[in-house]
């Protein structure tokens, strides 16, 4: 952690600015969804990486297994089967946080330092000071971190930070038998997809495309879609995914406004009180009681 | 105790209990809800032992206090009942800024201004007990979409609440004596005959 203190670009409940002198170079992970097979190795290496191994559960009757995220689910494949012009189609994504430049996260965190957003764009929960709201996941825009039932903190994928902080590439990149998941800065990722891009328009898919959603300033994971039109085919994946004006507003002007609202009630009364003086029985009810009370 | 003919029974000793322990839950409500809502109150958290205790007590003394509230409810309404007397009295914020009592129509147990207190705090409290229901994660979770309206009602309403009680507190030091009412319960027949005149005829029958 002592290193990655220096590279800090936001932090959780944090009004100040954070250690950001150093410079360093965004990193992103491009899921290219048109060359993934579905095996799931990028799944057993997350788990193999971070330690964390899931409940046993049930077949749903669907590949999908585990079927959704959870404390000990980091990433998980999604697999959809759609119709584009009369044919069949699988579409399978691999699902999990998406380290948005504008992290909704963070935004609604109310504990100092629970989330951090590195400057190399990596958005990484620091489990010892999350207090376990859930606030994170009220303004997550893709629905990603979950609450752990075994210690009620929120996990989620953290791009392998510890990894990357040392050179080394995510967990899940070295596992990938196709090449669907590749790792490196967010420039050289970008060109990459470009690369596939061409290739996938040669083959007729007209509508592929980056998503790498402008709502959120970006996101620091990636997909090359055959179907970029559509995002929502791929398991829902939002179209124009973006903070919630709900949270924008309770996290924005309110916050301050509340503050200084209660402030200048508190003045407002001290300021009454300091030039009216106190409301004191005044002399003439005190003889008049005394009168009433005897007569 | 023994009887001061100087003096009027106000609040019973439950009427006191029940205020007291609608009184101590919202302080600490209000403290740990501030804590979570800004970070210049985060230091907040540690009255209630951290951020994680601090997350998982606040719902429950939320409980406690509508729970207690609905008897303090109960206890006051029939004196909460809005008159045309007390519309005039609002009519005249003026006069009871600067303590002119004597310029203004005559009060009950409760004047003008407590009885908006008792009314919003109850209609907010429901707004709160709803909507933290909503965002409360402990044991479920609702519809993310009604989670961020939640959050926002919450929030609008605390902070409404909090200022409401906080002018509800400034009068209790404001009118001099007053404090006695929910303490000992008892008052001075000249502060009942200056502040709540309605009600010191019907004590007294003067």
């Amino acid at each position: 952690m002592a290193l990655q203190s220096l590279d800090i670009e936001r932090r959780s409940a944090t009004t100040t600015p954070s250690p950001s002198q150093r410079q360093t170079m965004e990193v992103a992970k491009l899921i290219d969804v048109t060359t993934c097979i579905g095996c799931k190795a990028c799944q057993v290496a997350c788990m193999e990486w971070n330690d964390v191994r899931d409940e046993i559960g049930e077949n749903v009757g669907v590949y999908d297994n585990p079927p959704d995220l959870s404390g000990a689910s980091w990433t998980v494949m999604r697999y959809s089967e759609v119709e584009q012009d009369g044919k069949l189609e699988w579409l399978i994504r691999k699902d999990g946080c998406m380290h948005c430049a504008d992290p909704g996260c963070l935004k609604a965190c109310p504990a100092p330092g629970a989330i951090i957003q590195y400057a190399n764009g990596i958005v990484d929960f620091h489990e010892e000071n999350c207090i376990g709201c859930g606030y994170c996941i009220t303004g997550c825009p893709f629905n990603v971190p979950r609450l752990s039932k075994k210690d009620g903190k929120a996990y989620k994928c953290t791009l392998c930070s510890d990894r990357v902080a040392v050179g080394m590439e995510p967990a899940c990149i070295k596992s990938c038998p196709t090449g669907a998941l590749q790792f490196g800065s967010k420039e050289r990722m970008k060109q990459y997809a470009e690369e596939r891009l061409v290739d996938l328009r040669s083959r007729g898919f007209e509508k592929a495309g980056l998503y790498d959603p402008p709502g959120v300033g970006g996101t620091h994971v990636m997909y090359v879609l055959h179907h970029a039109d559509q995002p929502e085919l791929y398991a829902k994946l939002p179209a124009n995914p973006h903070i919630s004006p709900m949270v924008k507003l309770w996290k924005g002007i309110s916050k301050p406004a509340a503050a200084a609202a209660l402030g200048l009630v508190v003045l407002g009364g001290l300021y009454h009180l300091v030039t009216r003086g106190r409301n004191e029985v005044s002399k003439e009810n005190e003889k008049a009681a005394e009168k009433e009370k005897e007569s | 105790m023994s009887h001061d003919p100087n003096m009027l029974q106000r609040y019973s000793a439950p009427e006191r209990i029940n205020h007291w322990v609608v009184a101590i839950c919202f302080v600490l409500l209000a403290l740990s809800g501030l804590a979570l809502f800004h970070p210049v109150f985060w230091p907040l958290t540690d009255l209630l032992g951290g951020g994680t205790w601090t997350r998982i007590i606040h719902p429950y003394i939320g409980f406690l206090m509508s729970l207690s509230f609905i008897g303090l409810f109960t206890r006051f309404r029939p004196h909460n009942r809005m008159t045309s007397n007390d519309k005039e009295w609002l009519m005249h914020m003026g006069e009871v800024l600067k303590g002119e009592e004597g310029k203004l129509p005559e009060q009950g147990k409760f004047n003008a201004g407590q009885k908006l207190v008792f009314k919003s705090a109850a209609i907010l409290l429901v707004l709160l007990l709803i909507s933290g229901l909503v965002i409360w994660r402990a044991y479920y979770s609702l519809p993310v979409d009604l989670v961020r309206i939640a959050v926002v009602v919450h929030a609008a309403s605390a902070t409404l609440l909090i200022a409401i009680i906080l002018v509800h507190i400034y009068a209790a030091i404001w009118v001099k004596d007053t404090f006695r009412a929910m303490g000992s319960g008892k008052v001075s027949r000249a502060w009942a005959r200056q502040h709540h005149r309605a009600w010191y005829r019907d004590m007294t029958g003067k």
